[in-house]
């Protein structure tokens, strides 16, 4: 970061001054730093509150596989000279459509969105190739490129931001009640076909604005990671999504500043944050499951053993 | 199970004869109905109908057919052939006075909502947008602690679902089916994958709550033993045809081997348990081309 900043006209790089306020006045005083805090917290919002869905629907690899499509949309809006993250929507939004109409069909299709996933990672590359001029912007969607940001693109992530928000919130019951419960969902008038396809188009959106943080090889961090945290700490749908959304934005934020005082890349930040935080809940989750265990051995009287599951079934 | 032990109450007025009540009129209404899809005819010619407050037990092997009959009441799945009135209309999609508690699969251990909230989804998941007005909050929480306590789960609100064992999912699903107050519960292999004494647990419980709240029950199960003190009357379905009456009438050699036009033999053990043998070649092949027997 610091080496491209530096070649940018920078010259502030003397590290922090381990007085948080000022370090942070610091930080906010450049005008592209500005730019990138309120893309990013946008794009995380969205990312952390989409990603709860995500993993409860079991949709990871279908967000995986939406990303990666979207860069082929990016390596040929640099070829026929278009912002990149617009041709990643596109791409995006049109793979989106194309699995919520195939919707359960797709489910165990895992090979063939894989493949589907390759050949447009092997198309993105056919254009990078046919691209004569540097393909720098298209290898940013890769691996991402929030510095840099121009105000357009801020406006138009915060927009996004704001209409996928909106429409998430209309979805709100319906989609947990689908999310959770598909059958029953459809038994009380659901349409969750067209509720699923609905879903994959909000995905493509939070995908789309989550690729200029993290890129698209590196969409997990930010897009499941937050989600899966959530859901093994939270047991009320709504308290998850509301730690989901806020693990997103502090992920950003915090490789955001370290990206601005290191020499390290944001991306690199917010999957090493997200894999941690993970690692964190996991291991807090098997002590406290070691801790009731231990309980329940040492007061063998009281039934505390909540993974006691009924004996093989017998049957006659 | 609940502490009471009262024993369970034949629903008042469970008519034998259906139709009998002819101020309420059939709950469901079937007419040379014919189920199917692609064109593939499962059955067909089925004429009955379920009066309010009747239990009927849906049985027959696997493939046979029973949970579509399910669907089409949900009104998910356009009958193949004849007519299906269900309230003395057409079914619809959504109808808040069904119930429905489908076939369980296994939940995921690790990520897991709380068991109050799926119940909560039964009084309004249906519902577009985030319900943030207190009052109704207040309501709604009312309303599925009354339904976790009335299947016996009051202690299991704040569990995590995916942590709890069969039996006791199978009961958060019944308490989300009831919190809507339904009229008409369908439940689709309730007792499957469930041991011996959950399966007559809440095959009782099913029938403790139908007399308490008497609405009309429809479940389906492949096994007739555990529901064979409390169902009213059954329906078989095999063979490409459905047979319905008292357990009795229609779990006889004669019968079953008519509907499957196959030697079938129907034993009664020394506790009143019945078992359906020679079948084995049927189950295997459920769809296999019947022809005389040599």
């Amino acid at each position: 970061m610091t080496a491209a900043l530096a070649s940018q006209g920078y010259s502030f790089l003397s590290g922090p001054s381990w007085n948080l306020l000022a370090d942070v006045q610091n930080m906010l005083s450049f005008a592209f730093m500005r730019h990138a805090f309120a893309a990013a917290t946008a794009s995380a919002l969205v990312a952390g509150l989409i990603g709860y869905f995500v993993v409860l629907r079991a949709s990871s690899f279908a967000a995986h596989a939406i990303s990666h499509i979207g860069f082929a949309g990016a390596a040929g809006a640099v070829l026929i000279g278009v912002n990149p993250v617009l041709g990643v929507g596109v791409l995006s939004l049109a793979a989106s459509v194309g699995m919520g109409v195939l919707g359960r069909r797709l489910r165990g299709r895992d090979v063939v969105i894989g493949l589907v996933m390759a050949a447009s990672l092997g198309l993105g590359y056919l254009f990078i190739s046919l691209y004569s001029g540097n393909a720098t912007d298209a290898y940013a969607v890769l691996f991402g490129q929030i510095f840099g940001i121009t105000t357009g693109a801020v406006q138009i992530t915060v927009l996004t931001s704001v209409v996928v928000l909106a429409l998430l919130a209309a979805l709100y019951r319906p989609l947990l009640f689908a999310s959770l419960d598909e059958e029953v969902a459809e038994a009380r008038g659901i349409r969750v076909g067209a509720l699923g396809l609905g879903f994959m188009m909000l995905l493509a959106l939070a995908v789309t604005e989550a690729v200029q943080v993290s890129g698209v090889l590196l969409i997990f961090a930010l897009l499941v990671a937050p989600g899966a945290i959530a859901g093994r700490v939270f047991r009320r749908p709504a308290a998850a999504l509301a730690l989901s959304a806020g693990l997103a934005v502090l992920i950003t934020w915090a490789s955001l500043t370290l990206a601005f005082y290191t020499p390290y890349p944001v991306s690199f930040y917010v999957t090493s944050l997200a894999f941690v935080m993970y690692l964190g809940v996991r291991a807090a989750g098997r002590g406290a499951g070691l801790g009731r265990r231990l309980a329940a051995s040492l007061s063998p009287g009281r039934d505390t053993a909540p993974e006691a599951r009924p004996a093989a079934t017998v049957r006659t | 199970m609940r502490g009471t032990a009262e024993p369970a109450a034949t629903a008042a007025g469970a008519p034998e004869t259906p139709g009998a009540s002819a101020a309420a009129g059939p709950v469901i209404q079937a007419t040379a109905l014919a189920s199917g899809y692609h064109g593939r005819t499962v059955w067909s010619g089925a004429d009955f109908s379920i009066a309010a407050g009747e239990f009927l037990t849906v049985l027959g092997p696997n493939g046979a057919g029973k949970s579509t009959l399910l669907r089409m009441v949900l009104g998910l799945l356009r009958p193949a052939h004849g007519t299906l009135r269900v309230f003395g209309g057409p079914p619809r999609r959504g109808n808040p006075a069904i119930g429905y508690v489908p076939q369980r699969r296994t939940l995921d251990s690790d990520f897991s909502v709380r068991a109050a909230d799926l119940v909560g989804l039964g009084v309004d998941g249906h519902r577009w947008g985030m319900s943030v007005a207190p009052r109704k909050r207040r309501e709604k929480a009312e309303d599925v602690s009354r339904a976790l306590a009335s299947v016996g789960a009051a202690h299991l609100g704040g569990r995590a679902v995916g942590r709890l064992s069969g039996g006791e999912q199978q009961r958060l699903q019944l308490a989300q089916a009831l919190v809507a107050r339904p009229q008409l519960l369908l439940l689709d292999e309730p007792l499957a994958s469930l041991d011996l004494r959950s399966q007559q647990e809440v095959s009782q419980l099913v029938a403790d709550l139908r007399a308490e709240y008497g609405f009309t029950v429809v479940l389906v199960t492949h096994d007739i033993n555990p529901v064979l003190g409390v169902t009213d009357r059954v329906m078989y379905v095999a063979g490409g045809g459905v047979s319905v009456g008292p357990p009795a009438e229609v779990i006889t050699s004669a019968s079953l081997s008519r509907l499957y036009q196959a030697e079938v033999e129907v034993l009664t053990d020394s506790r009143g348990r019945v078992f359906v043998v020679g079948l084995e070649a049927e189950t295997a092949h459920p769809h296999s081309p019947r022809g005389p027997r040599p």
